[in-house]
Formats: structure tokens, sequence, C-alpha cells
């Protein structure tokens, strides 16, 4: 099986010297990964050298076809007047020549990933009438359009209530049984001991693994520092851990407009 | 006159009193340049407005100045004197808000609107000081309020082809400016470059005040742009019927203005600019009295 993403003795920065380095780990087809971290600590600067819009300094990185990115939902104007299906139809730009206009196919393949993420009949539906899942759902369309077997989510489960979660979850579940690599940015350790690979990451990558193996008390105190909590209670798993307090800076993104 | 006879008698004086004004050619000239000016301003206004862009627009019509005057002094044509005014605003806002603040960091809001400010003003000042010189042989007035009515085809044929390069443009461009407009950071994945966008709709905007300052002058030509979008804007859910409203309330607002210049004897592009910012106030009147929804309000 080839690794839909390979990255080897990575270094990533800004033109100064990098913010995240000695980065080495795979994914394979169908594997969800974990990427843990506090912010600032380089998820999304990962994120935008997957994407393409950062070059290694040092080190290889390797992306079967190209990646398609998820952002958070809360990144985009709400007050912008475009309905879902204009959302999820932006995912037909890069396979167009700039001076093409969408065409019919393009259309059905916005419906399309609009009803694999279970909104067909939202799609005329306006961006910012939608619910926090729902809005999630139309990013994830937007990102199945272009056709890429590399998907990043960056913390898709912010906000969202309980059965919204878990009908991302299950939807990610999907996505990565027909064959993805799924790498999402997220705070929540039960989530992650779910998943098939956990990447923590601090300025520089502490581990990358199995979650049995990753996620223990050294590990994530190396990668959150103090904010990492132990609870009380423990079962086969070890003792639970969490991380505190549940900090959304964004110092690592751009200012929210 | 009997009953039966009035109503057919008073439905032909209307007609008559819409369309005799336009029996002129020089008001026939208006017309088309006033039907131009609403489709590029009900158009990229649009994008003006969602992006944030008024100020922008404004800086750009006022800071044209001197090079509108300097043609009027050297008996060059208008669009020329204006083109070379913007660019030399362009280049002289830019610089001024680069060295505002040196460094990678990015330039505040705040100080850059102060140094555009400060190099707009500085520029107005210049055009009204050659404006006003003995040697100046056109009235400030038509400079700064335009002349609808002094259009020439020259006028029009020049302002057609501007408006056309600018729609097409937007045709082509829509897309891209959407995905840009709606999350700029996530544009970049898209394989859009933010950077380019954002050059792309001020040349557009450039280009767009050129016609604008032709037919309405230096201090009205920004409400075609802002006002008919903007009220749209309260009335719309979607961009295409966004902009196909404020075209069509510049249109309106236009032909009004010219009503009232022919009637009311008022000066033809004060009176559109006025019309166009009361369809701003009478749209702003509507969609708080809720007959017509307005933006989506965020659900939770």
């Amino acid at each position: 099986m080839t690794a839909l993403v390979e990255a080897s003795e990575l270094a990533v920065g800004y033109g100064g010297p990098p913010v995240l380095t000695d980065v080495t780990f795979s994914v394979d087809p169908g594997e969800r990964v974990a990427v843990l971290g506090p912010n600032g600590g380089g998820k999304t600067t990962l994120f935008r050298a997957l994407l393409g819009e950062l070059r290694p300094t040092a080190g290889t990185l390797a992306v079967q076809g190209r990646a398609a990115s998820v952002p958070q939902t809360e990144r985009s104007r709400l007050d912008f007047p475009v309905s879902a299906l204009d959302v999820a139809l932006m995912g037909t730009i890069p396979a167009r020549a700039w001076w093409r206009r969408p065409r019919r196919a393009d259309r059905a393949a916005a419906r399309a990933a609009l009803a694999r993420v279970g909104l067909e009949d939202r799609a005329e539906r306006g961006y910012g009438e939608l619910s926090g899942g729902q809005r999630q759902r139309v990013l994830i369309a937007r990102a199945l359009v272009q056709d890429t077997r590399v998907l990043l989510l960056d913390e898709p489960f912010t906000g969202l209530d309980a059965p919204s979660a878990e009908r991302l979850e299950a939807l990610l579940a999907e996505l990565a049984g027909e064959g993805r690599a799924i790498l999402i940015a997220t705070h929540d350790l039960e989530q992650a001991r779910r998943w098939d690979r956990v990447l923590c990451l601090n300025g520089r990558q502490l581990a990358f693994g199995d979650p049995a193996a990753v996620l223990t008390p050294e590990v994530l105190g190396a990668t959150y520092g103090a904010a990492i909590v132990t609870l009380p209670g423990e079962d086969a798993a070890g003792p639970h851990h969490a991380i505190l307090p549940p900090h959304h800076h964004h110092h690592d993104h751009a200012p929210p407009r | 006159m009997s009953a039966a006879t009035a109503a057919p008698a008073l439905a032909t004086s209307a007609l008559h009193a819409l369309t005799d004004p336009f029996a002129q050619t020089l008001m026939q000239r208006a017309l088309l340049e006033v039907l131009l000016l609403a489709a590029v301003g009900g158009t990229l206004g649009c994008w003006i407005v969602l992006g944030g862009l008024s100020y922008g627009a404004e800086s750009l019509a006022h800071g044209m100045f001197p090079g509108l005057v300097l043609a009027a002094l050297a008996g060059v044509p208008l669009l020329l004197g204006g083109a070379a005014g913007i660019l030399v605003a362009a280049l002289a806002v830019g610089v001024a808000t680069r060295s505002g603040r040196s460094g990678l960091g990015r330039p505040g809001r705040i100080g850059r609107d102060d140094a555009t400010a400060v190099v707009v003003t500085t520029l107005f000042g210049l055009g009204a000081l050659l404006a006003l010189s003995p040697a100046a042989p056109l009235g400030v007035q038509t400079l700064l309020f335009g002349d609808v009515l002094g259009t020439t085809p020259g006028d029009l044929l020049a302002g057609a082809a501007l408006v056309a390069a600018v729609l097409v443009a937007l045709w082509l461009a829509h897309p891209r400016l959407l995905a840009a407009g709606f999350d700029r950071p996530a544009a970049r994945g898209l394989g859009i470059s933010p950077a380019l966008v954002d050059a792309l709709l001020l040349t557009l905007l450039a280009l767009a005040v050129l016609v604008a300052v032709q037919g309405l002058g230096n201090l009205l030509a920004v409400a075609v742009l802002v006002a008919p979008a903007a009220a749209a804007r309260l009335l719309t859910r979607r961009l295409a019927p966004m902009m196909a409203l404020a075209v069509l309330l510049g249109a309106l607002a236009g032909l009004g203005g010219l009503y009232l210049s022919y009637y009311a004897s008022v000066a033809a592009g004060a009176a559109i600019a006025l019309l166009l910012v009361g369809v701003y106030l009478v749209a702003r009147v509507v969609a708080a009295s809720g007959i017509r929804k307005g933006p989506a309000v965020p659900a939770g």
C-alpha cells in the first residue's frame, strides 16, 4: 500500500527560522490522523505545507495528488450572499482554466458532493442560514468536489452539538473507508483515541503513532505543557486526560473579519 | 372635455411628459451615459460593498482630481488625465500606507486609512489649487460635479468600451472573486491568489471611477459605485439578484435625476447622486420594516 502523505525530516517556516521542524510521518489510505498540539504549535503550518502553500525549508514532503482543506467554519463570512451550492461549486475552481465559467458537469459534481454529505435538500439555502454542523459539511462537500484523496480538517468539531458531532464523525469514517487519508486538527483527546494515528506537534514533532502508544501523560505533557490535566477515573486505556483551558486564541490564523 | 375622454388624454399627456425630455439628442446621450454608469456601478458596486472597498473607491475618485485639472489645463481628454491621476493617486496611497509601518507586520486598518486620508486630501488640495488658477479654462464645478448633459459621442464610446471591459472581467473572474470574498485564507487552498484578486478589483475600480467621473464628476462618482449596491444588499440574499437589483436601482435613479433636471432645472449630476442616496435610504426603511428579508441572519 502506498502512503498518500509522506513527510521526512520536514521543516517549514515563513521566511524566518522554521516554525515547525523534525516532522516525519506517513499516512496510508483509509487512515484518520488526529493532529494534536497547542495553538501556534504548527498544526496550521503543517496543513499549509500539505496544501503546497509553504515550501519545505528542509526535508521532504510528498502528497499523492493534491490535498483539499476544510477550514474552520467561523472563518468564512456568514453574511456573504452565497448558497450551499455556491460554496460547494467553489471546489471546482482548481480543475478549471481561469477563463472558463462553471459548466453543467461542475454543478452536477457540486450537487453530488452535497448529497454525499447529506445536504442535497439544502443546496439552495443560504450558507449563513445553515447550522454549524451543516456549514461544516458544506465545506467538506467543497473539498470532496476537488476529487482529492487527502483531506485536511481544521478543528471541525468546534462548536458542534452532540448530534452534529456524531454525524460528522460517521461521515469522516465513511470517507476514510473509501480510501482517503484524513488529517484532523483537534483538541479532543477522547476523539483522537478512536482514530488510527496521532501526530503531536509543538514547534516540532513530539510523537507519531497509534493512539495507545502516543497518548501518554509524558507525550501530552510535552505537547501541551501545563495545560494538560489528569481527570479522576480510570479505565482499560489508562487515566483520562483533558486539555485545559480549551483555548481558541487563533494566533496562528488570519484575524477574523 | 367629457369624463370618457379625460382619462386617455391624461395618459397621453403623462406619456408626453415622460418622453418629451428625450426628444433632444443631448438628453438621449445623457440617458445612455446614465445607463452605462448603472451597469458598471451596479455590478462592480456589489464587490465594492461586499469587500469593504467603499473608502478606496472614494479615495481614488478624489485623488485623481489633479490629473483631471491638468488635463483640462493642457486641453487633453479628461479620460487621459483621469487615468494618469488615478495612477499617481494609487501609487501615492500605496507608498504612504507602506511607509506607515515597516517590516513584515501588516499595517493596521486605522494607520492605513489615516495615510490614505492624508494623501488624498493633499492631492485634492493640489487639484483645487490648479483649478482655481487664472489660467484654468474650465469651470471647476464641471470637474467636481460632472456634466452628464454635456456627454459627447466620444465620451459615450470611451465609456462604453471601459464598461464593457469591466463587465467582461467581472464575468470571467466571478467564481474566484466569490471564493476569495467568502473565505480569503481558504481561497489559497483553491489555487486562488487573494492578492491577485485584490489587484484585479482595484484595477476595475479605477476603470469604473474613470467612467463615473466623466458623468458625475469627482465628488459624486462614488455615489453610483456604492449606493445602488448597498441598497440591493439590504434587499437580496444572493449575488445575482443583488447585482440585477443594483443595476435596476442605479438606472432608475439616473433616469429620475434626468427628469428632475429637465423639469425642475436642477443640476443633473447632483439630482442623480441625491436620488441614489435616496434609493439607499428607502431600501433601509424597506429592509427594516421586514417587507423584504435582508441578508440572512447567521443561524446558531
